[in-house]
């Protein structure tokens, strides 16, 4: 570690004496602490739609209202030859027919699967920056608002969401939940404590900026495809 | 940020004028207004949603002191650290002492209107390094150098697609581009080459979660996403006001806060981060900081309009508002416009550089209906009109004016005489049209629009008349 930071202490202790003064508050603080900590513990949820019938139904729709498109497969193996087909299908004006290409990456779960069967060159490595295809897992999926929950990970590198012109999700039906708030729940029973990323992902990247057009796109994937297998 | 509030007026009768300004803004009541209004029906009970928006953030503000200390606990614990700047230079001395313990050469920055009110790009770049803004909007704006935001959810919301490409044909030394589409991906090439190869990435922050000590970063272009997973440091800025508890307020939060912004049910990248990254990761940051910032945010806790630290920034105030829509937003001179800015402006910079701000509104109170968070706007403009009055702030002849109204509206003869003589005098000044074309005092008035002349008798005369029959 290089040079100290100036006395962040200081700066501290003087904004939290400035903020118990303007809120009047002197003496001990226990019992706000303590009530506090209770807050935390009690996890209150506020009012919340309610969501009918089939959770993948729901995801589904919101997914789409979203710009996301959805396909259903039977199981795993068919991954690789939908992924093909979906490229193909694709149709692109002259300016954008690389992102067409059946180069890509994907994440480590996905490396034993016929890539080459399928005509694609798929590296299951970290995305560099310049793939034009990411094919990524995700941890659980929100139906409330169709979108997709990333946790980041040594084996989920979480850019290789984002940085591709496309980008296809594999999601498995059991892992779609009601809200958002169902997702933090199933990340603190099966995980403990949140990981460095959450990332939620719903659609892909677009900007209103210039005239308020929407364009899709802005940064990070063209489009976003969901796989739903099982 | 400079302050030029003080010019509203002035700069308002430009912009009343700006025929592109004004088809510009034109646009945001059929987008955002309607979109906003056709998103809330899927939030079965979108009131009750609001009161808990607003039970969240009070909560989170009375024992705000609390839940700070909590936050940077839990922060600390996860192996980032937590610093506090206690007004605008200081975020600008931290952020540069971050970059130089780290050797930054190149910063990628996420919008953060926190980072306006100290013009960090500025402090950045005159200490020699590169600063890239990366949401589209600001993108333009720093390449238009540096020209002020003028919405806090679409800056450029102001400008046309065709100063964009004359800009962009400019600064990038392409050929001109005409279409929304390609100037997004001209755009889109630049920055892609910024985000690999900065070393830090500097956001702004949603909200901090005391719980697990985390930020929430919004965006639907994804490059706070960008910006904070690929160089080695991440730096996140936000006021001490922008704690909530628990993830759960942070669902709550996030079914107010994109649909009334831009009437979206939810924006296409919410991000939690939490510390460095751990063993074994490939992307993300090496290095964690946050800059919780004062910076006049304890002057409005102890106020009496303490109610506008609730703001979630999500614009629905200004998108609302028929002042703002008719005078956009750089006639309110700072960083934060409309019925929000009108507050936050005159409480930052001094009710003496900005008393125009809080004056201009008609509190017809759109913008108090449809506040995800419950804030009374037109009431705290109110008590700013208050306070700029008995702080002696108003001009000589509106508080003479005020007087001699009191005087009379405090003796009940005199006030009958008084207007029973002064509708008669305006019947006969505005003549057969019905309509005052100039008023000798109330100019400011009758330059942009008639006034309807009263019918000739008094509210009480008429009363009587009609008790009668
Ligand atoms: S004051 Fe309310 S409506 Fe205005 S930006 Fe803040 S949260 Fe949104």
């Amino acid at each position: 570690m290089a040079t100290p930071l100036t006395d962040p202490r200081a700066a501290r202790d003087a904004v939290l004496a400035r903020v118990r003064s303007a809120l009047k508050l002197t003496g001990d603080r226990g019992a706000a602490r303590a009530a506090a900590e209770a807050y935390l513990a009690a996890r209150a949820q506020g009012p919340r739609p309610r969501i009918d019938g089939d959770l993948t139904e729901r995801f589904v729709l919101r997914a789409g209202h979203m710009a996301s498109t959805v396909e259903r497969l039977a199981d795993r193996s068919a991954v690789p030859q939908a992924v093909a087909r979906y490229l193909d299908a694709l149709q692109l004006p002259p300016a954008l027919a690389a992102q067409q290409s059946r180069a890509g990456v994907c994440w480590p779960e996905f490396a034993a699967l016929d890539w080459a069967g399928a005509g694609l060159a798929i590296e299951a490595r970290p995305t560099q920056g310049d793939d034009r295809l990411g094919i990524t897992g995700c941890y659980c999926a929100i139906a409330e608002t169709g979108t997709l929950v990333v946790l980041s990970g040594p084996d989920t590198p979480t850019a290789t969401t984002l940085l591709p012109d496309t980008h296809i999700a594999v999601l498995a039906p059991d892992r779609i939940v009601a809200g958002m708030e169902d997702a933090f729940a199933l990340i603190r029973r099966e995980r403990g404590a949140v990981p460095r990323a959450i990332n939620m992902i719903s659609g892909p990247s677009r900007t209103g900026d210039i005239e308020q057009t929407i364009v899709l796109g802005a940064h990070g994937p063209f489009r976003v495809h969901i796989l739903l297998v099982g | 940020m400079q302050v030029s509030s003080m010019k509203f007026k002035a700069t308002a009768h430009v912009k009343l004028h700006d025929a592109r300004l004004q088809e510009n803004l034109a646009k945001l009541k059929p987008k955002f207004v309607n979109a906003r209004r056709n998103s809330l029906s899927e939030v079965d009970d979108f009131e009750a949603t609001r009161a808990a928006g607003k039970a969240i953030r009070d909560r989170a503000l009375d024992n705000l002191d609390v839940w700070l200390e909590i936050f940077e606990r839990n922060a600390a614990a996860r192996g980032a650290t937590v610093l506090f700047a206690e007004n605008p230079a200081d975020v600008n001395a931290l952020v540069l002492e971050i970059a130089a313990r780290h050797a930054v050469r190149k910063i990628v920055k996420v919008k953060s209107m926190v980072s306006e009110e100290s013009a960090l790009d500025h402090a950045i770049e005159a200490a020699g390094l590169q600063v890239v803004e990366t949401d589209l909007g600001e993108y333009i704006l720093q390449i238009n150098d540096y020209e002020a935001p003028s919405h806090i959810v679409g800056p450029v919301l102001h400008k046309s697609k065709d100063e964009v490409a004359d800009l962009f044909a400019k600064a990038h030394g392409t050929p001109r581009k005409t279409g929304v589409e390609e100037l997004c991906r001209e755009a889109r090439q630049v920055l892609r080459q910024h985000y690999l190869t900065a070393d830090m990435g500097v956001s702004g922050g949603n909200f901090f979660v005391a719980e697990t000590g985390s930020v929430v970063l919004v965006t639907n272009e994804g490059n706070a996403t960008l910006s904070t997973t690929l160089p080695k440091v991440h730096v996140a800025i936000s006021g001490i006001e922008k704690i909530v508890p628990t993830l759960e307020d942070v669902a709550t939060l996030m079914r107010l806060l994109p649909r009334s912004a831009t009437g979206q049910s939810i924006s296409n990248y919410v991000d939690i981060y939490t510390g460095p990254k751990g063993e074994g990761e490939h992307h993300g940051a090496e290095h964690m900081y946050f800059i919780v910032v004062d910076s006049g945010r304890t002057g409005i806790l102890g106020s009496e309009v303490r109610e506008a630290l609730r703001c979630i920034r999500c614009g629905a105030c200004m998108n609302h508002c028929p002042v703002y829509q008719n005078v956009g937003g750089h006639s309110y001179g700072w960083v934060y416009p409309g019925p929000i800015g009108s507050i936050l402006t005159p409480m930052y910079v001094g009710l003496e550089q900005a008393q125009e701000l809080p004056a201009a509104s008609t509190l017809c109170n759109q913008c108090g209906v449809v506040c995800p968070v419950m804030i009374p706007l037109p009431d705290l403009q109110r008590k700013l009109r208050e306070q700029a009055f008995s702080r002696g702030l108003r001009p000589w002849y509106e508080r003479a004016a005020l007087k001699a109204w009191s005087f009379v509206a405090l003796r009940p003869g005199l006030y009958a005489l008084a207007t029973r003589i002064g509708v008669r005098v305006m019947k006969l000044v505005a003549g057969r049209d019905g309509r005052i074309h100039r008023l000798p005092i109330g100019a400011g008035w009758t330059d942009g629009r008639d006034l309807a002349a009263p019918a000739g008798r008094t509210f009480r005369e008429l009363y009587r008349a009609r008790g009668a029959r």
